[in-house]
């Protein structure tokens, strides 16, 4: 019935509002709730602005939908039935990077596809977190040995969150990302890692064997990322 | 044809491939005869590979190159081209093509089969063969600009790397256009939810229609073959199998490296433990198939809508019973050579209540799809007549599995070469002769039915296994040394596809040479045939339908 007031569904908020309609005149029935009437009867609260806004960022967060390797197969388990991340305001995954503010990394990451990552996340509108599922994505995991594997997403960018499992269960996937709004909504903050793999264009690189063999394939303005294996953990 | 026939027949006995007759088909270009456990290996010469591969297949019928497996010896490169028939995949011989270290180039088998392109661009990446004559020696897994090829003896793995990130600018830039033709290049991927993890495809347009597709693939390229070098037969290399093809296609892989290994060791697998096998590789196919069809349908329809989220249900119920019976999700590493970890869960009327009641809520799921998906017209029109991939083609491609089928070849290793408890069972192989996208759809959809089928026998199986008769594990020695030299291919039917395993053991506990045949790798090298010529929107559609898993066709 489209013409019952809101009240006979949610419960009658009258005595708030009719304090309130006292002081501010009216106001249309449908913009009352619970919450309208848990303020009382003068609508206002009084808080820093950083905090809240980053309680408003930690409660409504969109996920990039980005997948790599096995992890992300749990990842789509984790927002999908049964598990449905989006319960706790964090699961609506969007293509583009331009309209996400967190990025799960769930799989091995490797030579050809670093650039391509660090470029996705250069993509993502500030203020951006990260969220690395499984053990490949905080160390190589089982690939760790490999001739081609990154040795973790914190030699490309920063990390807030680790979930270690090979894969996580969709339940820890779970807790790693209501982790994060949680420190998100605390105001927060990781520590900035040290980044040994940057993204930087072919001219800028020390010179030496290796550069000026690749000298003639590599136009001096094109970016590149250079990967010193020797140095890897 | 019906003059073929008694042709083909003199290369062929009772016991199956006459090696001798293969022999004196090739005369002059035979230097030496290997044997793998397999099949026999001629011996070549590097030139002459054409010549061979030519009479192999148009004289003999060997119509199936399985896979290239390149590696290097102490004194030589060699190159060994495994192939098979559609018509029978038991009909096996391998064609070795060694050559010498310091100039290391062999003659390109592409005009021959395909397939060869990137199985012989896998190996100059990879081991450093160089293939004359090849239409595009390029690497393929690796960068352009690497250093080396890994796979190679002398490979010095903490030597810097150099990784380009070109192509990054905006696909309607202008230097984009080419303004003679005027068409328009465009990147899809890596990072695309249509390209179902991490692929690239360079696509050149005219307009909405697809001129070239060129899949730039090894976004995902994790060294797999190097990890199974590097872990000892028993125990180590049996987790990696679960990470190839993860949808999860575990038990299947893990078949695949056991099926090999256990022919190599010589080693029997008790016939209870080979039921449970069966039973938990055909759940693994439900599974599997349940991705392939919620991700096509997210591609087509293009959200996470009702029949996505319905396929999630359902596979999370064939995870909950692999869970029940292997301890884990997705990566179960259950299968042991010689059998499996353990047996089924107690109490045992409880899993097989719950496996039942799955299979029994199984054919209403069934039923829903195919009116949420299969007669929806908008679906139709996307897909049937899209995507078209004639039976020859596909040979020619090395395409197998759903994809193979969907176009009429009616090719499964597990009748075509049976394994397991197969043959015991009860079941069909399914194909369709639509060669679009639905018919690969659809034979997805009925291959879920014939799982479910197998499953249920093998539940009734066994349920009234005599107690004291449950083996799960034959003896296997605690440390295995496969004798020296010995070389083993072998594959099983995974859900994509033909999965193949090669083998060389040099008398240590870990293989000198693993070699992995993914299907999806050659299942992915038809896309540019399918879709080259029509319009992208149906590229995309195509690659759904391929259902390709990157970490099995990268490795
Ligand atoms: S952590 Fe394990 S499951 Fe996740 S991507 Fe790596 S190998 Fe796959």
């Amino acid at each position: 019935m489209s013409d019952t007031p809101s009240e006979t569904i949610t419960g009658s908020t009258d005595p708030m509002s009719k304090t309130r309609e006292a002081r501010m005149g009216e106001v249309d029935s449908r913009f009352n709730s619970r919450l309208r009437e848990a303020f009382g009867s003068s609508p206002f609260i009084l808080t820093k602005f950083d905090q809240f806004m980053n309680w408003v960022r930690g409660s409504s967060m969109f996920m990039l939908q980005f997948g790599i390797a096995c992890c992300s197969l749990e990842m789509m388990h984790t927002y999908a039935v049964k598990h449905d991340l989006d319960r706790f305001g964090s699961g609506v995954p969007r293509a583009s990077p331009r309209q996400a503010d967190t990025i799960i990394i769930p799989g091995t990451i490797v030579s050809k596809f670093a650039p391509r990552m660090k470029r996705v996340y250069d993509q993502m509108a500030e203020p951006k977190f990260v969220v690395n599922m499984g053990s490949c994505a905080i160390s190589g995991g089982p690939f760790q040995e490999g001739y081609n594997v990154i040795k973790g997403a914190e030699e490309v960018i920063p990390v807030d969150i680790h979930v270690p499992g090979c894969p996580p269960r969709p339940e820890a996937l779970v807790y790693g990302v209501v982790k994060l709004q949680e420190r998100i909504a605390q105001g927060e903050s990781s520590p900035v890692t040290v980044k040994p793999y940057e993204l930087e264009q072919f001219g800028d690189l020390e010179r030496d064997e290796l550069v000026d063999k690749l000298a003639s394939q590599i136009d001096t303005d094109d970016l590149v990322m250079r990967y010193n294996w020797a140095d890897s953990p | 044809m019906s003059l073929e026939r008694p042709k083909r027949q003199q290369y062929v006995t009772e016991e199956g491939v006459d090696y001798d007759a293969i022999e004196r088909l090739l005369g002059e270009h035979v230097l030496g005869r290997e044997t793998h456990l397999n099949a026999e290996g001629f011996v070549i010469r590097p030139d002459e590979v054409q010549d061979v591969l030519f009479a192999l297949r148009d004289e003999a019928g060997f119509d199936h190159l399985s896979v290239v497996t390149a590696q290097e010896y102490a004194d030589r490169y060699e190159s060994i081209y495994h192939l098979k028939k559609y018509d029978d995949p038991t009909q096996e011989v391998s064609v070795v093509v060694p050559t010498s270290k310091d100039d290391p180039v062999s003659q390109t088998a592409e005009p021959v089969y395909r397939t060869a392109d990137w199985h012989e661009r896998e190996a100059y990446d990879l081991v450093g063969i160089e293939y004359e004559g090849h239409p595009d020696p390029r690497r393929i897994l690796l960068p352009e600009t690497w250093q080396g090829h890994p796979l190679a003896l002398d490979y010095d793995q903490d030597r810097p790397q150099i990784v380009t990130l070109a192509e990054h600018q905006n696909p309607i830039a202008e230097d984009h256009y080419d303004s003679d033709t005027e068409t328009m290049f465009l990147n899809i991927g890596p990072h695309h939810p249509a390209t179902h993890g991490v692929l690239h495809l360079k696509t050149v347009l005219d307009g909405e229609q697809v001129v070239d597709v060129d899949p730039d693939i090894g976004y995902l390229h994790r060294c797999e073959e190097q990890m199974a070098q590097n872990g000892t037969y028993r125990h180590q290399i049996m987790p990696y199998p679960d990470r190839w093809d993860y949808a999860p296609g575990g038990l299947m892989n893990e078949w695949g490296y056991a099926r090999a290994a256990e022919d190599l060791a010589d080693i029997d697998v008790p016939e209870y433990a080979q039921v449970i096998r069966t039973m938990g590789a055909e759940l693994c196919r439900i599974c599997s198939h349940m991705l392939a069809l919620g991700t096509f349908c997210l591609d087509i329809y293009g959200d996470f809508t009702a029949i996505f989220m319905y396929a999630m249900r359902d596979r999370e119920k064939v995870q909950n019973l692999l869970e029940d019976l292997t301890g884990s999700r997705m990566m179960f590493n259950y299968l042991r050579l010689g059998g499996v970890a353990w047996d089924l869960p107690e109490p045992r009327e409880e899993f097989f209540e719950k496996t039942r009641d799955f299979l029994d809520d199984l054919p209403e799921a069934t039923q829903e799809y195919h009116d949420l998906i299969t007669s929806n017209e908008i679906f139709q029109i996307r897909t049937v007549d899209t995507g078209v991939l004639d039976p020859e083609t596909a040979k020619q491609y090395g395409a197998t599995g759903p994809v193979a089928r969907a176009s009429g070849i009616d090719y499964d290793l597990r009748r075509d070469d049976p394994y397991g408890y197969y043959p015991e069972l009860d079941w069909d192989v399914v194909t369709e002769d639509g060669r679009d996208n639905y018919a690969r759809l659809l034979v997805r959809m009925r291959e879920v039915e014939q799982s479910a089928r197998i499953i249920e026998q093998c539940i009734d199986l066994l349920e009234d296994w005599p107690e004291e008769d449950r083996e799960i594990q034959s003896n296997v020695p605690r440390t295995l040394r496969p004798d020296p030299d010995t070389e083993i291919y072998r594959a099983v039917e995974a859900a994509k596809g033909e999965l193949g395993i090669y083998i060389r053991a040099d008398g240590t506990d870990k293989p000198a040479r693993f070699k992995i045949r993914s299907p999806c790798f050659s299942n992915l090298h038809t896309l540019p045939e399918m879709s080259e010529g029509e319009y992208v929107a149906d590229l995309v559609a195509s690659l759904g339908s391929l259902d390709i898993i990157l970490g099995e066709v990268d490795r």
